[in-house]
């Protein structure tokens, strides 16, 4: 190697180096102490540094004696996978209608990013306040509930507004419907539209041209989104406590419930079933496209 | 392949706004004609060719296909297919797929579409590559296959936007062959945009010259460059010096321009000259700063070799002068 090649690794080396130690030392390493925690053993008021599968076998108890019951475990996960399932299928379609709102309607780039910046709205209130602000909304004796009753269109109150999978859900959406909108309109803008003229051409009509041409050509986009989705909420914790006025069970839930219990080699052993969980959900999703292709 | 049909356009115009794009051209085209819309960038030849496929609303005026008018039928429906510049292949489908494409969109079934789509890519010499994606293909290959899923419709009328300006020269000339001789085999009408005078005398049964949103000139090769009507067309055909005169201009093609040496009655200095193999390039500019180019040919310059700063006098049959309007 020439001295020129060996400073120009030093280089590239020095330029990734400050994200690579903020991630091994944030990341990586507590990661590895929760996975080492998981199989410590404990008892009601402490941890005990000796190996042992507890964590791990009291957090499946009863899944195999109890069959055809759900145990507990799977009751949570069903629960979390429904909530998912509702969020990233409801986040797509809005998602993708935006995108091709942004990306097929709005001419101008001016408009493009004004559009775009509308959709981080819901980020520019902390995480808190914009799921109090719900309540005023559609509380008991919220905005919507005194409209309905007002016009005669209900008799009582409507109780599953709030504090219900239906609160959860619309927050959730609410939420991340823009990380959709985002990496789908980023796919969408890079089709040349002559393609769409060439499918016009051939005698397409709009849906034929929407499912043969856009669709597959926004595939990365949908992939990158989806993951997004649901990475996040597969871990959820806050928005499904508050919105679900902490009576709905969430995988994210779990962990936390036992970290207030300072019962950490379970909370840890369930923090690393989770994590098994989404990483099986992401390696399925990527095998339907190459991410690298869109990067 | 579809029935070769004639196409008229009748005051066909495209404004957007205040802005005339296409200002009422009428145009005659008979079944089976190679016909190249030629003409500078901003001339309205790529309006008109986007108005007879259906990709560009009409203003005013008419599109008349084999005796029906067409001017409002979507593109599919008008028998023309049009061949983009950028080919507009679909990335994520393989070259069978791309060429039976439009016979997908028809619901015919995989194994009817499949087969068409082969005997197409025969025709185009692609069918070692039917499993290929576009983006593993060359520019000459990709426009084979633009070309044979554009033909899958059995169009009457075939639309090539600028089909070679994204190749290399030596590939811009064999496709032009090529292109040639596809539609002499198909017997249908192919309209051809282009910006290359040199192309277009080289592939057109009948040339369209277009300026600023109208026609300045329309025949053959021959009688367009022979006969240029206006000074626009002498000069965009190249090859003609333009020479003012008490009557007016006349334009004389280069290669029957004469340069005699020594002082005469329209004196010029031997400013360059290039040796092009049969002919001689003079370029030679006059008292009021005027260029023109003489090609002389080799065994007329060999007798009496000019060289730069030499002074000659410009001169020239009178049959080979050609009045512009």
């Amino acid at each position: 190697m020439t001295p020129s090649t060996i400073s120009r690794h030093m280089v590239a080396w020095a330029q990734a180096a400050p994200m690579a130690l903020v991630f091994l030392a944030f990341f990586l390493v507590p990661l590895a102490l929760v996975v080492m925690v998981s199989f410590w053993d404990y008892n009601d008021y402490a941890m005990i540094p000796t190996f042992s599968g507890r964590g791990y076998t009291e957090s499946f108890e009863g899944c195999l004696t109890r069959l055809p019951e759900a145990c507990t475990m799977l009751k949570t996960y069903g629960q979390t996978l429904k909530f998912c399932a509702m969020v990233w299928a409801i986040t797509l379609v809005v998602g993708f209608t935006v995108a091709y709102f942004l990306a097929f309607h709005v001419k101008s780039v001016t408009w493009q990013i004004a559009l775009s910046l509308v959709c981080t709205i819901p980020f520019w209130t902390s995480n808190v306040i914009r799921m109090i602000a719900w309540i005023p909304l559609l509380g008991r004796n919220g905005l919507i509930n005194k409209t309905l009753v007002g016009l005669h269109i209900v008799d009582k109150p409507i109780e599953w507004l709030l504090y219900s999978q239906f609160s959860v859900v619309l927050a959730l959406v609410h939420l991340f419907t823009f990380f959709m909108v985002i990496p789908i309109f980023n796919s969408m803008i890079r089709i040349d539209k002559s393609l769409i003229e060439a499918a016009y051409d051939a005698g397409a009509s709009g849906w034929q041209t929407l499912w043969t041409v856009i669709v597959p050509l926004c595939k990365p986009g949908i992939v990158i989104g989806s993951i997004f989705v649901v990475t996040i909420v597969m871990g959820d914790f806050v928005t499904i406590g508050v919105m679900g006025g902490q009576q709905i069970a969430s995988a994210g839930k779990v962990v936390e419930t036992h970290l207030n219990a300072l019962q950490f080699p379970v909370a840890a052993a369930n923090a690393v079933i989770l994590l098994g969980v989404t990483l099986m959900i992401i390696a399925a999703m990527s095998k339907l496209v190459d991410v690298r292709k869109e990067l | 392949m579809g029935h070769p049909a004639a196409l008229e356009l009748v005051d066909l115009t495209r404004r957007y706004g205040p802005v005339v794009a296409v200002a009422g051209i009428d145009l005659k085209i008979p079944a089976g004609t190679y016909c190249c819309l030629l003409g500078p960038s901003g001339c309205g030849k790529t309006t008109t060719l986007r108005m007879i496929a259906g990709h560009e609303s009409v203003t005013e005026g008419d599109i008349v296909l084999g005796g029906a008018n067409v001017t409002g039928l979507e593109p599919a429906r008008r028998g023309t297919a049009m061949m983009f510049q950028s080919y507009a292949l679909f990335p994520h489908l393989d070259v069978i797929d791309n060429v039976s494409f439009a016979l997908r969109m028809r619901g015919v079934d995989k194994k009817t579409r499949h087969t068409r789509a082969r005997e197409l890519l025969d025709l185009v010499d692609m069918s070692p590559y039917a499993d290929r994606l576009p983006s593993q293909l060359s520019g000459g290959q990709q426009q084979r296959v633009a070309l044979a899923r554009a033909l899958i419709t059995e169009p009457q009328i075939l639309l090539l936007d600028e089909p070679l300006s994204a190749l290399d020269p030596f590939l811009r000339v064999k496709m032009r062959a090529e292109l040639k001789r596809l539609q002499r085999e198909l017997g249908i009408t192919f309209i051809h945009v282009t910006h290359g005078q040199e192309e277009a005398m080289a592939l057109a049964d009948l040339v369209v010259l277009m300026n600023g949103g109208r026609i300045e000139q329309q025949g053959s090769p021959r009688d367009v460059f022979n006969a240029p009507r206006t000074e626009f067309v002498a000069r965009f055909m190249g090859g003609h010096n333009v020479v003012e005169t008490p009557t007016g201009k006349i334009a004389i093609r280069s290669d029957l321009t004469r340069l005699v040496r020594g002082d005469g009655p329209r004196p010029a200095f031997v400013r360059a000259i290039e040796y092009q193999g049969p002919h001689v390039h003079v370029a030679v500019t006059t008292a009021d700063g005027v260029e023109h180019l003489a090609m002389v040919p080799e065994a007329v310059f060999d007798r009496d070799p000019l060289e730069p700063g030499a002074v000659v006098s410009i001169d020239w049959d009178e049959a080979a002068a050609h009045t512009l309007a």
